[in-house]
């Protein structure tokens, strides 16, 4: 009897303890959903006047988060923040820069907590998750003319422009001058198929036993791509079915793994021995590798070879891969006009621009060639023209709700075959079944 | 009669909880706070198909996405279940008697009264003290397949090592050596304080009986050690099923998902993947699953555990 007695307090206890938490968190919650009446007056006004007039009303403070700066550009953030702060001295922006391995799981927290910041900064795979459910806003009623409009195109979900392209990457062929010398070949041209690469590589391998041909790491990014060269993807055309089994696919794939298990131009991971692929093209012992042209300044650095970069090989076509983040806005921001204006001034603006391009963090994604100009001037690579012309040729990744599970699923079985554990045709036809029973699509 | 000792026993006890209830208040209410209230949270989330995005708190969020048991039913139909559960249980097939061996030979070891026995002591604790984030990088690089310590060692007696990490079939007892180097110390410590408390007469007797050194151990020191090991088995099981930081850091479930474990799908579901439901009920398996294996544990030690020393 007392024993019952005891326990029904304790419940009791634990009940008052629940509610009270639960109202804290729901009082917090309504309070940012419902906002004061002016403002949401305010805020409908604001999406039909174009954007280009700063709002002379009053000062708001908006919050936006990002990993893209950390790690060495926190300062040039900031001093593209100054900048838009004299421009729109109404707008007060509250950086807050987050270590990458960090930063998802906090996001997540925030945005599933409702403290989500007004505007911040997604990579492609998580992009693809928050669009898809419903936690961001469409970006309307601001001039978007100055962005390059494949990367914008990345974050449109169904006519709907949900993201900015904050920085822009692509990939480039980058190679070793003096080992395609001492083979007595010539340099890579624009015109070079995966075949040319495969003689020069083959060349470049009979150099010694441990220098290397070529480099293309056998994953997800590099996959995709290489199947887009021999006109394969891994969705139908309205996405609504895998297509990662495919003939095309599958003649992509069997060329990537051959490379490595054939005829050897392509090392081992065994070979590899868990050295990573820029120091073994920094040590001089690789011919050529396709890789991300944030590569440059480590390469200008700690290379002490001649090398260049030009426009990645095709095969029936060609395609180049392109990364972006996406600078959004959280659904629930009070000040969704104020967090626009901040994240299209940071992506298109002129200033931006070239605060970015000076500070050498990456290449904003903007269409206006003049500003791009300086990006040209800086050597080494000789010929960095390429990172334009590659943008010719640009695919983009297949932006699905379940893009992290689809890339470790396929990245997983083309690793298994790239080590030899199984066929090249076992493991997309795996992968193919893998994410038709995991991943709804439509 | 006896009931009536016991209810007086009882009274007395809890008017010394009434007094321990202010003290105990701090711990008490973080506990709930961080410990049973997740525990309870999660079991609804694991009923639903939360995304893990959506405000949780949100009236009628629950309604909406209210899936029942499907969670669970999609867990056990998919074969991807059992592989992970086949994975969990081959890890913990080797790394139990590994581990039990190893850590009673640390404890035989430090047992001796020898000089220097306590900077031993020291030395096979270290690695319980080192995070698992700088352990698993170095390992790493050891296990490295051509340019690792591992394998070079090995190619001094002229064997060639395996890929490991790299490799489907090696990789699991990689994770299992690493894991009984890092636990060893801190097994072998709690072992250890049960060798100690033997009662050194009993060895004496034995010596006067003339039993060797074998049969003292195992005669003496392990009955007599049993509730101890009793207390490590069911420690290290719980945290055998609990695997996760060397699987995240030195393979990330690979190659080919051959470590691919519980937590570490838990993991991926709830915050890489976005099915926070399905994580939940994930988590609730493991957790029932563990509670299965304790007691059996529990109900299995009055066959071999002995309290009378």
């Amino acid at each position: 009897m007392r024993r019952n007695k005891n326990l029904i307090s304790l419940i009791a206890c634990l009940m008052i303890l629940i509610m009270a938490l639960s109202a804290c968190t729901a009082s917090a919650t309504s309070e940012s959903t419902a906002p004061a009446p002016q403002e949401t007056e305010g805020q409908a006004d604001a999406t039909e006047a174009p954007a280009s007039e700063p709002s002379a009303e009053e000062p708001v403070t908006i919050t936006y988060c990002n990993f893209n700066a950390s790690g060495g550009n926190e300062e040039t953030l900031q001093k593209m923040y100054e900048a838009f702060h004299e421009e729109y001295p109404n707008i007060t922006v509250e950086i807050e820069t987050i270590g990458f391995d960090d930063y998802f799981t906090q996001m997540q927290t925030r945005v599933a907590g409702g403290t989500a910041p007004d505007c911040y900064e997604l990579n492609i795979e998580n992009f693809a998750a928050y669009a898809s459910r419903g936690v961001l806003a469409e970006i309307t009623g601001v001039e978007l003319s100055g962005i390059d409009e494949t990367a914008l195109n990345a974050f449109n979900v169904d006519g709907k422009q949900y993201g900015l392209p904050g920085n822009f990457s692509n990939v480039v062929l980058f190679y070793n001058k003096d080992l395609f010398d001492q083979a007595g070949i010539d340099y890579p041209t624009a015109d070079w198929t995966q075949e040319d690469v495969q003689a020069a590589a083959e060349a470049i391998r009979a150099l010694g036993e441990d220098i290397y041909g070529y480099y293309q790491p056998i994953t997800y990014n590099e996959f995709y791509k290489v199947a887009a060269q021999y006109g394969g993807s891994l969705l139908n055309e309205d996405r609504t079915a895998f297509t990662i089994n495919s003939p095309e696919n599958l003649e992509a794939a069997q060329m990537m793994v051959d490379r490595v298990l054939v005829s050897n131009v392509q090392p081992t991971d065994v070979q590899m021995g868990g050295m990573g692929d820029w120091d073994l093209f920094m040590s001089g012992r690789l011919g050529m590798m396709p890789t991300g042209i944030w590569a440059f300044n480590t390469f200008a650095e700690g290379c002490d070879f001649e090398w260049d970069v030009v426009v990645e090989p095709g095969a029936d076509q060609k395609a180049t891969a392109f990364f972006s983040n996406a600078c959004v806005i959280n659904a629930e921001s009070e000040h969704k006009e104020a967090a626009a204006t901040w994240i299209t001034w940071l992506t298109s603006s002129e200033a931006a621009a070239a605060l970015r391009i000076e500070a050498g963090w990456d290449l904003p994604a903007v269409n206006d060639e003049e500003v791009l100009a300086p990006y040209l001037n800086i050597t080494p690579p000789q010929n960095r023209q390429a990172v334009f012309d590659s943008l010719d040729y640009l695919i983009l990744p297949p932006v699905i709700e379940d893009y992290s599970m689809m890339s470790d699923i396929i990245g997983q079985k083309l690793s298994a075959a790239a080590s030899g554990s199984m066929t090249v045709q076992e493991a997309l036809d795996e992968a193919q079944s893998e994410c038709e029973a995991q991943i709804p699509l439509s | 009669m006896a009931s009536k000792t016991k209810r007086l026993k009882f009274r007395r006890s809890q008017e010394g909880l009434l007094h321990a209830f202010p003290f105990l208040l701090p711990s008490l209410l973080g506990l709930l706070v961080f410990s049973a209230l997740p525990l309870i949270i999660s079991a609804f989330i694991s009923l639903t198909d939360w995304n893990g995005l959506d405000q949780l708190l949100e009236p009628g969020m629950f309604e909406e996405h209210f899936v029942g048991l499907d969670n669970y039913r999609n867990i056990f139909a998919s074969k991807e279940f059992w592989q992970v559960l086949k994975n969990t249980c081959y890890y913990i097939v080797l790394y139990i008697p590994l581990m039990l061996i190893t850590s009673l030979a640390v404890a035989q070891l430090l047992a001796k009264k020898r000089r220097g026995v306590t900077v031993f002591r020291v030395i096979y604790y270290i690695p319980v003290l080192t995070s698992w984030v700088a352990a698993s990088l170095i390992w790493k690089s050891v296990l490295s397949p051509e340019y690792g310590a591992l394998n070079n060692l090995l190619a001094l007696f002229g064997i060639e090592g395996p890929g490991w990490l790299l490799d489907e079939t090696w990789a699991m007892p990689a994770i299992v050596l690493v894991s009984v180097w890092k636990d060893m110390g801190f097994f072998g410590l709690i072992l250890l304080s049960g060798m100690v408390s033997i009662n050194p007469s009993y060895y004496e007797a034995a010596s006067l009986d003339g039993a060797g050194a074998w049969s003292k151990f195992f005669r003496i020191t392990l009955p007599l050690m049993s509730p101890v090991i009793f207390y490590v088995l069911i420690v290290s099981l719980i945290n055998a099923f609990q695997l996760f930081p060397q699987i995240m850091i030195m393979t990330d479930g690979g190659p080919n998902g051959a470590t691919q474990v519980m937590v570490e799908r838990i993991y991926k579901y709830g915050f890489r993947y976005y099915r926070m439901g399905y994580a939940a009920a994930f988590s609730w398996i493991l957790f029932v699953i563990i509670m299965i294996c304790t007691f059996i544990q529990m109900k299995c030690q009055k066959r071999w555990v002995n309290y009378d020393s």
